[in-house]
């Protein structure tokens, strides 16, 4: 009986190990290719070489910085996760050479189709206020929504996810200060 | 039975969502559209006909006692070598339809077939009865997928044809309970009319 089911668990390792192995690659480069394009996604066409993920000290938040052709800093990208209506809110804030953000992507979310869900609609950050805003807009107070004081412009009936999605974007400046907008340009390897 | 019956009857006679009522969570949780709901359909026809094949040709060897916890074991090995095959090749679709592709493993359907059928036929007929049930779950997601789109989203298979939302409701949990509701009891009567 038990060498039954230790034969069937041996054998069905096996196969798994097998397909472990030939599908490890696949997955891997696929995974890379669809962060690559996400972070692309929201930074200025400019970025073109993109940097591995780094933390940022003393948290765990993770960022890519991008550079332009010439190897000067083009843009950098946060990945934040504010808690919305339905769960955690997955994010790619891109800022742009000057600090200021340029667009922001929604990995992944569980708001409401047709309310919260907007978030993800085409265009939706620059839509509702969000590009151009920087360092000094937090002090101000303005990466909020209207109605608690900022230029944001809430989803019509979705306050909460609106609220966390500001949170999320004004969490990723604060992120870019401690970050430092350091320009030492990356050493292209020829 | 004739070896062609085998697969229809998982289309009418025997379909797993509107008569043996087996895996109705994934059947109203993946339904927001038509494309998720194939795919999922699929998805679940693959692990169907490839654990109907590999338990009926070992239901032989296996003592009584262990029977589910071998079953469960293939079965499981199945689930998530189709995990990483679509997290390989078919990323998209393996984020859309994201926990609910391990959730197969308990999915009734592929138990209750190697309960039902698999571990007391040839390796050739359970896969054919893998085949016909696994056609006819994915019948029946794709069209209570379609239903929803339809209303929730004003889309067909993606394409869209009315601007903006339709009847949000159809996309959340109640609608998929309505929606599966009136389809049961117009497949009901639709199969009763084709008894007579």
């Amino acid at each position: 009986m038990s060498l039954c089911l230790l034969v069937i668990c041996l054998a069905c390792s096996a196969l798994l190990a097998g397909v472990y192995a030939l599908t490890k690659e696949p997955i891997a480069t696929a995974e890379k290719a669809k962060n690559e394009a996400a972070i692309k996604e929201v930074l200025p066409s400019a970025a073109v070489v993109i940097e591995e993920e780094k933390k940022v000290e003393g948290t765990d938040y993770t960022y890519n910085r991008a550079f332009d052709e010439q190897g000067n800093v083009a843009g950098y990208a946060i990945n934040v996760q504010p808690t919305g209506f339905g769960g955690p809110i997955r994010m790619k804030v891109g800022f742009d050479a000057d600090g200021c953000i340029w667009n922001v992507k929604v990995l992944s979310h569980s708001e409401t189709p047709g309310l919260g869900a907007k978030c993800t609609d085409e265009g939706f950050a620059v839509n509702y206020g969000y590009r151009g805003l920087g360092y000094e807009d937090i002090q101000a107070g303005k990466i909020k929504v209207t109605k608690d004081g900022g230029v944001i412009n809430a989803i019509t009936a979705s306050t909460i996810t609106s609220r966390a999605y500001a949170e999320g974007v004004a969490l990723a400046v604060e992120l870019l200060e401690k970050i430092g907008k350091t320009a030492d340009p990356l050493i292209m390897e020829e | 039975m004739g070896k062609f019956k085998l697969i229809t009857k998982g289309l009418i006679k025997e379909n797993p969502t509107f008569v043996l009522l087996l895996g109705m969570c994934p059947t109203l949780a993946t339904t927001t559209s038509a494309i998720n709901g194939m795919s999922m359909g699929l998805a679940t026809m693959f692990v169907l006909i490839l654990s109907n094949i590999v338990i009926s040709a070992i239901a032989g060897y296996i003592p009584d006692k262990v029977r589910i916890p071998s079953y469960i074991v293939v079965i499981a090995t199945f689930v998530t070598m189709l995990q990483f095959l679509m997290q390989a090749f078919v990323p998209d679709i393996y984020e859309t339809l994201g926990l609910f592709i391990p959730l197969i493993v308990v999915n009734c359907i592929v138990l209750g077939r190697a309960e039902a059928f698999a571990n007391k036929n040839s390796v050739g007929d359970s896969a054919l009865d893998g085949i016909g049930i696994g056609l006819g779950f994915t019948m029946s997601l794709t069209i209570l997928g379609l239903v929803r789109e339809i209303l929730g989203s004003g889309s067909a298979f993606g394409f869209k044809f009315i601007e903006g939302d339709g009847i949000l409701a159809f996309v959340l949990a109640p609608g998929a309970f309505i929606a599966l509701g009136y389809l049961l009891v117009i497949f009901k009567k639709l199969t009763s009319k084709k008894a007579e």
